[in-house]
């Protein structure tokens, strides 16, 4: 084919390529948050005790982290979705909830005797959290790909991993109305771990589906 | 964050010629076909002529350059809508050539991390010469159906206007418009497959 046949057709087709993605990821990601509050009210729900666990300090906290994972990472897919700015975002603000974690960690070593660190690292729903968090991030993070998908994101495995994080950011905010491990050493452990199986499985899919 | 310093470019014919590339993408995103073809035919030589050093860079011949300057028009007419129209256009050109190089690259098993320059530093090689891609016609067209292929032809290859493609085959113009959009998505996927 002629590439100047090839732009005539092309010209024939000019007008909007298509709607904001800065609104298409928002209305993305409410509603993969939307469906998930409804999974997760369904199956789960929230504690009986979260009337006092609002009261206490580390209940509250952990709230501080998912939403920091959630907020940190969300304006980051808007850049990725541009071809010019994917390949330098700015990523220092994704510290932002590992070092609420670390910091939280240290203050709970300090306020804890030794002999109690380990029950509240392992806590009573360590499997439930590897679990309900990944299965939660799912209509999150399908809504976000699809909205990538019509992006152009230069680093498709990056794209990936960053719709997944903001996914499971997302999730870990609804699993921790149920959890009633609320030391900063489970989240730090637990939620971690569940947070990054998450991102590494959308990573992988991101390098397969996210390519154009 | 977008006022970019890599959006100076010291030349003052390459300035003007990245703010005609703007001026008329935005006159396309109005509808405008004749900017938008203007603007189309104007980047292709130097997405050839960028093309063509990638590919001399890994010590690929010139066999499927066309290929990639035509995976790149579409990319660009595809992802349009990823453009920030308060931002100069050539960058992001730049930005969506270079990906689909690197991707058509390690398509044919060279994976490199190619630097290329701005596009609009690149020179347009003298005579535009008539490019044509490695795949003929016949087997591009070939992932779209009888009503597709006939559209697509007529409308670029025999040059007609929608309103007669659409009398002809007794549909609505809007009906040729999706059809045409639809198909050049295809031929989009088709390039990555083929």
């Amino acid at each position: 084919m002629k590439t100047t046949d090839l732009i005539a057709a092309l010209s024939v087709d000019a007008g909007a390529g298509s709607d904001s993605l800065r609104r298409r990821f928002y209305g993305s990601a409410v509603a993969g948050a939307v469906v998930t509050a409804g999974v997760f009210l369904l199956s789960m729900g929230w504690r009986p005790d979260i009337g006092t666990a609002v009261g206490t300090i580390r209940f509250p906290f952990k709230f501080v982290v998912t939403l920091a994972i959630v907020f940190s990472a969300a304006p980051l897919l808007v850049r990725m979705a541009s071809p010019v700015d994917g390949d330098s975002l700015p990523r220092r603000a994704l510290g932002a909830a590992p070092l609420l974690i670390l910091l939280a960690v240290v203050l709970e070593l300090m306020s804890l005797p030794a002999d109690r660190w380990w029950d509240s690292l392992v806590g009573s729903n360590a499997y439930l959290c590897l679990a309900a968090i990944p299965l939660l991030s799912v209509p999150s993070a399908a809504a976000l790909m699809l909205a990538m998908k019509r992006g152009a994101p230069v680093r498709p495995r990056l794209a990936g991993a960053l719709c997944g994080l903001v996914a499971a950011g997302i999730a870990a905010t609804f699993y921790a109305l149920h959890c009633d491990d609320d030391s900063p050493l489970f989240v730090a452990v637990w939620y971690t771990l569940a947070v990054a199986i998450v991102t590494s499985v959308s990573a992988a899919i991101g390098g397969r589906i996210l390519r154009w | 964050m977008a006022s970019g310093n890599e959006e100076q470019t010291g030349n003052p014919a390459q300035a003007a010629r990245e703010l005609e590339w703007t001026q008329l993408m935005l006159a396309a995103i109005e509808g405008d076909s004749q900017a938008y073809r203007q603007l189309l035919t104007s980047l292709t030589p130097a997405l050839r002529s960028l093309a063509r050093r990638g590919f001399e860079r890994v010590g690929l011949g010139n066999a499927e350059i066309e290929d990639v300057v035509q995976e790149t028009l579409l990319a660009i007419h595809l992802k349009r809508g990823t453009w920030d129209q308060t931002r100069s256009l050539g960058p992001w050109v730049t930005a969506i050539a270079r990906y689909k190089l690197v991707d058509s690259l390690r398509r044919r098993g060279r994976s490199t991390d190619i630097q290329i320059d701005e596009l609009a530093d690149t020179l347009a090689d003298g005579a535009a010469n008539e490019g044509s891609a490695h795949h003929d016609t016949e087997s591009m067209l070939g992932s779209l159906n009888e009503r597709q292929q006939e559209i697509v032809r007529s409308i670029s290859i025999d040059g007609k206007p929608v309103r007669a493609v659409a009398e002809k085959l007794g549909m609505t113009e809007v009906a040729v418009r999706v059809s045409l959009h639809r198909s050049l998505k295809l031929l989009a996927e088709r390039y990555r497959g083929a």
